[in-house]
């Protein structure tokens, strides 16, 4: 099981080269909506729940731009390497299986999920949004979403015939599960059956964890349901994209 | 002699392509071997078998007397790789490239660094260790890809077409490396459409087209076996040939052979032939005699029109 480690290894020799450049970009985009949203439309929103409405939306942006970062890197990212540098033929040379390949991926996508969420949680708790130190706990949690998204971002790039593809995903996928993931309102305003399907969004999951911790008020059964949750599909999604990607690289 | 690779009855198909048909043959420890053919014949369809980009069909594959259908990791960890289409990282730099296709086989930092700076050396790329290899030139790129090939000390070095698009200069420094690299006990394999190329290398060679091999052995063999030893070129389009002389050719007791509208005259004694042309009616300045080479064996077996002229 040391293969995808020592094919990570080559991602994170490129990620540490431009973290900086990468993090200052990945950091701008939330960092709008946090001002936007919080300032401006939290003017009009005296409370959330109880909190005032930046308190509310930010551990969300934390969760959200998390699931950006693994989702950027598993389809364009990974696109990249598929069909553009031809990387993955490449380290096929190795000793290594497309197996490996993809759990590298999944490792790659987790450990932007989790850098990129705590650089998030970082900048709200300066902007004094975040109530207890269990927020700590939020980076540890992220490992969970981070490879979940990974694996279904890849999967998904197992099967783009062109880059234009993502667009798909991003705006008819990502982007819903981002408006209706339970960051920037409560589902319980939402129709019956509307909050049932939430249940399938795997951000509002994320979003409801974050915020439990961040605020300092986390009821543990209930996380340890949202735990699971992410468990149990990231092991189903194993399996898909690693026989996709087998068809599509060996003939 | 052990064999490093055994094809036997191999096949392969993409659909209703038919790209390997029944081939067999087999590579022995320590020979350089050559695949020879235009594009679309099986060559790297072959070797994807070999790599492992590629499963087996049908028939059986063997590599260092194991019998795969699709090559594992601990074979892999045995080949040097050099695909056809240079696969370098663009986001790392040349030394880079190495090291980290090296820490794939497990070496560590420091035994990558020291193989990759050896190889660096060896290839002539010891003074573009830092750039990206999108700096490089196509031949200092193509050397990177065989160094890179080599970080595992592979005992089976396998080149797709490895100076293809490569100047003469650059191709003869290619040559000369991987000679090198044979006499220190490496196997080659190399897939090629360059004559000299498979004369310069190769121990032995196959001539395969439509995936299926039509001869096999060493280059002087195979002008031995299929072509009489001289040849009078005639650079005359054929209406403009004596209808006759092709005739007279064959009475003498040579080949004749047409490639591209071009005769080819093929004889035990060119000098002989040579001296009757001209009473022939055949006028000597438009005729040209040489000794028979691999590219007359080559255009005999494959026919006489190219792959392209074909679609």
């Amino acid at each position: 099981m040391i293969e995808p480690w020592r094919i990570l290894r080559r991602h994170l020799t490129i990620f540490s080269r431009t973290f900086w450049t990468n993090t200052m970009f990945n950091f701008f985009e939330p960092f709008l909506y946090l001002t936007a949203m919080g300032y401006g439309l939290g003017a009009f929103v005296q409370e959330m729940e109880g909190i005032s409405y930046m308190e509310y939306i930010a551990p969300g942006i934390v969760a959200s731009s998390a699931m950006f970062a693994a989702t950027f890197e598993c389809t364009y990212g990974s696109f990249v390497r598929l069909h553009y540098q031809k990387t993955f033929h490449a380290i096929l040379a190795g000793p290594v299986t497309v197996r490996d390949i993809i759990i590298a991926e999944a490792l790659f996508g987790m450990i932007k999920c989790v850098v990129f969420g705590a650089v998030i949680l970082l900048v709200i708790a300066v902007m004094g949004q975040v109530r207890s130190s269990l927020a700590l706990l939020i980076p540890l949690f992220l490992i969970l979403p981070g490879l979940f998204f990974s694996l279904m971002a890849v999967t998904y790039t197992c099967l783009a015939p062109n880059i234009d593809y993502f667009n798909y995903y991003i705006t008819l996928f990502v982007t819903p599960l981002y408006l209706f993931g339970g960051v920037f309102f409560p589902l319980t305003g939402m129709p019956v059956w509307a909050q049932k399907l939430a249940w399938f969004n795997p951000l509002s999951h994320s979003v409801e964890v974050c915020r439990a911790l961040a605020l300092g008020q986390p009821a543990w059964p209930t996380i340890g349901e949202h735990v699971l949750w992410f468990f149990i599909g990231s092991a189903l999604l194993l399996a898909p994209p690693i026989h996709l990607m087998r068809r599509r690289l060996i003939q | 002699m052990s064999c490093v690779v055994r094809a036997e009855r191999l096949s392969k198909s993409y659909g209703s392509l038919r790209a390997v048909r029944d081939i067999s043959f087999a590579i022995n420890e320590g020979e350089c071997f050559g695949f020879l053919g235009h594009n679309g014949a099986g060559k790297s369809t072959t070797l994807k078998m070999i790599y492992g980009l590629s499963t087996v069909d049908q028939g059986g594959l063997w590599l260092f007397d194991q019998k795969i259908t699709l090559t594992p990791p601990s074979l892999k960890a045995r080949l040097g790789v050099v695909p056809q289409e240079d696969n370098l990282d663009p986001d790392l730099t040349v030394l880079e490239n190495l090291t980290v296709f090296g820490a794939l086989f497990g070496l560590s930092s420091q035994e990558g660094k020291a193989r990759a700076t050896e190889y660096l050396q060896f290839w002539g790329l010891d003074d573009k260790v830092n750039v990206s290899p999108d700096e490089l030139s196509g031949g200092l790129k193509r050397r990177l890809v065989i160094a890179r090939a080599l970080m595992n000390r592979p005992r089976l070095l396998i080149l797709d077409e490895p100076t293809t698009g490569l100047d003469p200069q650059a191709r003869h420094l290619v040559w000369q490396k991987l000679r090198l690299l044979k006499s220190e006990g490496i196997s080659l394999v190399l897939t090629t459409h360059y004559m000299e190329e498979a004369r310069q290398l190769c121990d032995r060679l196959v001539i395969m087209e439509a995936g299926q091999i039509l001869a096999e052995g060493s280059p002087e063999q195979l002008v031995q076996e299929h072509v009489l030893p001289y040849v009078i070129e005639v650079h005359l389009p054929q209406s403009q040939v004596p209808a006759a002389v092709v005739d007279q050719v064959r009475a003498y007791g040579g080949q004749v052979e047409t490639v591209a509208d071009s005769l080819f005259f093929f004889a035990h004694d060119g000098n002989d032939l040579w001296s009757r042309l001209e009473s022939w009616g055949l006028p000597p300045k438009v005729c040209h005699l040489r000794s028979a080479h691999l590219e007359d064996v080559y255009l005999k077996l494959t026919g006489t029109t190219s792959e392209e002229e074909k679609r």
